[in-house]
């Protein structure tokens, strides 16, 4: 996979080619998932609900390929890219998104639900802010137990404007705990641009002070800008540091939810964000650092030959059997409340 | 042997987890320096330290989604919410995290946790301090939801819920933290789902909970004593698991039930428990199902205003023998 010719172009870089190329191999995952997601959609085979991730890849992979195996990811119900970035297979993915009996939690949980604990991906949560007080209970076990996980929490703008988003932040302050909270804004809650409801321009970082946080807001469609900053509240984390309350400025191709055309974006917002598309940005990075068309080519083709496979396999997978109807309601395994 | 207030029966309860098992720790306002505004967690933190016994701010959502993270990766946190009223404020947790974790993601998320709280009324603190809130709990699939009414039932349930490994909610009811009750020496574990005959009678069946349970036997030995009626008394203990043969058993012997409830009326756990019994022994019954409850109204704060509210032994009195001279 290594070009090693490409490798010598990038002496003196930080982040090297290896890491680059699974940055990049990440979002193009992400990117043709969430696609398909939609076709499969406008083929009535994605039920239920489904909230994309389609031009905020770089949060996801940035984040993931920073982590560590044991580092713990809470997403909300746009979740599917953070599922991803961590290395859960497609087919699981989309086979929970078709729920069928091959997905995640076999249709139990649905697209809003992603977990998938042996990757660490902790749980995708659709009551909005619901998961930052929970990160900060995993990283209090870490503390306690002397681990050196760190629990990372993503949620969007809207979150900033919850109490438990306020509740969280002091909380994790106080007790110093190895949490890094993430926003992704993607300049709408819902359907509702963010300005128009926020007190503040940034709504995670010009909150930060108010929790003794440093304000950091960055650019969320460049993978590099991500990773990095991502490394760095790692280290921190690690370190005893405490929290850190990162603003990733990125936007949402598609609209807030399945049903959501997005008209109420002013004309040419989108196609000016799509000139700054992630992947588009980390195709020319790659370039830059001497990586070939064709091991470009290569990671493109392999994705979508895996995404193709995993679709075929849900297509051709089972619904869910009758008989777990009434499991996992309690630790018994069963749902029995009364003898 | 000793005698224990239903409060230090709270204190020795956690004490017992929390020295068998160090990931037991412990969270909540003003629980630790302080030693709780009941009093129930006095000296905890000067025997197991900051690291286990942690105060929080003012800040339930933060305390009870920190006690879901901890538990989902290992510990076993025992949270306190000051007052069950509370739970209006911090609800997602209880309604939508804790208990649906576990089925939404096809068994991988674990919850085992414990949720402490002061519930019921007698304070006189008004409507917004004083809820009975079980009927809130009881509702939702995943949860457990116990309510001890002794010092000995505190400690064994306490230590049962500890060691179960699903989302407990644990009510305590404030105007029994001052009674006191015999209570063992050593280690003492109980067992979820399980009601106790507190006292046997062949006439009719009483069910109570908390609170209500030393008004229900006030009013069996008054009902004995003054009319000649001999009732059952019966301590639900666990709403969920729910004991029922323990009522059905009873049930078939007396044929009459009637529950007695903190709860405001509509949806109170003895209408569950009187449809059960309608349900599966209709043809033992000799006259019909009488709740006894709190009216459909918030509680007044005056005490005289309270003290009319709420079922009382006189009232529990009244409704047997009433309905067994009809």
């Amino acid at each position: 996979m290594l070009d090693k010719a490409a490798a010598q172009t990038a002496v003196n870089d930080d982040i090297g080619e290896e890491i680059r190329l699974e940055l990049y191999r990440s979002q193009v995952n992400i990117r043709e998932a969430e696609q398909r997601a939609y076709d499969l959609f406008l083929q009535n085979l994605v039920k239920g609900t489904s909230h994309l991730s389609l031009g905020q890849e770089a949060v996801a992979a940035g984040f993931a390929t920073a982590m560590k195996k044991g580092d713990l990811s809470f997403c909300t119900y746009r979740g599917h890219a953070h599922t991803l970035a961590r290395g859960v297979p497609v087919e699981k993915v989309l086979g929970e998104l078709m729920q069928r009996d091959n997905g995640l939690m076999r249709g139990k949980g649905g697209s809003m639900h992603l977990t998938s604990e042996e990757h660490g991906v902790m749980g995708s949560y659709a009551i909005i802010g619901a998961h930052l007080p929970i990160a900060c209970g995993a990283a209090w076990r870490a503390q306690y137990k002397k681990q050196d996980d760190v629990s990372v929490c993503f949620f969007g703008d809207g979150t900033t404007n919850i109490g438990a988003f306020h509740e969280a932040l002091n909380f994790a302050a106080v007790w110093k705990l190895p949490v890094i909270f993430v926003c992704e804004n993607n300049l709408y809650m819902e359907y509702t641009p963010i300005g128009d409801v926020t007190a503040v321009p940034s709504p995670a970082g010009d909150r930060a002070s108010a929790y003794g946080l440093e304000k950091i807001v960055i650019d969320g469609n460049d993978a590099d800008v991500v990773y990095r900053t991502a490394k760095k509240a790692f280290d921190k984390a690690r370190a005893g540091g405490g929290p850190s309350l990162i603003e990733c400025l990125t936007y949402r191709h598609s609209g807030h939810s399945r049903a959501d055309p997005a008209k109420y974006r002013p004309e040419g917002e989108l196609e000016r964000w799509k000139l700054r598309d992630p992947i588009k940005i980390y195709r020319e990075r790659l370039k830059q650092f001497g990586v070939t068309d064709e091991t470009i080519a290569k990671i493109d083709a392999d994705v979508k030959r895996v995404v193709d496979e995993a679709t075929e396999a849900c297509k051709a997978a089972p619904n869910p059997p009758m008989d777990i109807l009434f499991t996992d309601v309690y630790a018994d395994g069963g749902f029995a409340w009364r003898n | 042997m000793a005698e224990l207030t239903y409060r230090d029966a709270v204190i020795r309860g956690i004490a017992q987890e929390m020295s068998r098992d160090e990931d037991v720790v412990f969270l909540g306002e003003d629980v630790a320096k302080a030693g709780g505004v009941f009093k129930a967690t006095v000296g905890l933190y000067e025997k197991f330290g900051p690291l286990r016994v942690r105060d929080t701010p003012i800040s339930e959502q933060a305390i009870l989604g920190a006690a879901m993270g901890a538990a989902m990766t290992g510990l076993k946190p025992i949270a306190e919410i000051m007052f069950s009223d509370f739970f209006a404020v911090c609800f997602d947790y209880i309604a939508n995290e804790f208990p649906k974790s576990r089925y939404m993601t096809n068994g991988q998320t674990k919850c085992p946790l414990v949720v402490r709280t002061g519930n019921g009324a007698g304070s006189r603190f008004g409507a917004q301090h004083s809820q009975s809130v079980e009927n809130w709990c009881m509702m939702i699939p995943g949860l457990k939801v116990v309510a001890p009414s002794s010092p000995i039932d505190v400690i064994g349930l306490l230590a049962a819920s500890v060691r179960d490994p699903d989302p407990v909610i644990f009510l305590e009811h404030k105007s029994l933290y001052a009674t006191k009750g015999e209570v063992p020496d050593g280690e003492i574990l109980d067992k979820l789902g399980t009601a106790k005959i507190l006292r046997p009678g062949k006439d009719a069946t009483i069910v109570a909970l908390a609170l209500m349970v030393p008004r229900a036997l006030a009013a069996a030995e008054k009902l004995a004593a003054e009319h000649g009626i001999d009732c059952e008394v019966i301590d639900v203990r666990s709403l969920v698991p729910l004991d029922t043969q323990t009522i059905l058993g009873s049930v078939a012997r007396t044929g009459r039930c009637f529950s007695v409830e903190e709860n405001p009326r509509l949806c109170g756990w003895g209408a569950e428990i009187m449809s059960i019994i309608a349900d599966e022994a209709f043809y033992d019954l000799d006259g019909p199902l009488v709740r006894i409850t709190t009216p459909h109204c918030p509680l007044p704060a005056a005490d005289i205003l309270e003290d009319a509210i709420l079922p009382s032994v006189d009232r529990i009195v009244d409704r047997v023998k009433r309905t067994l001279n009809s």
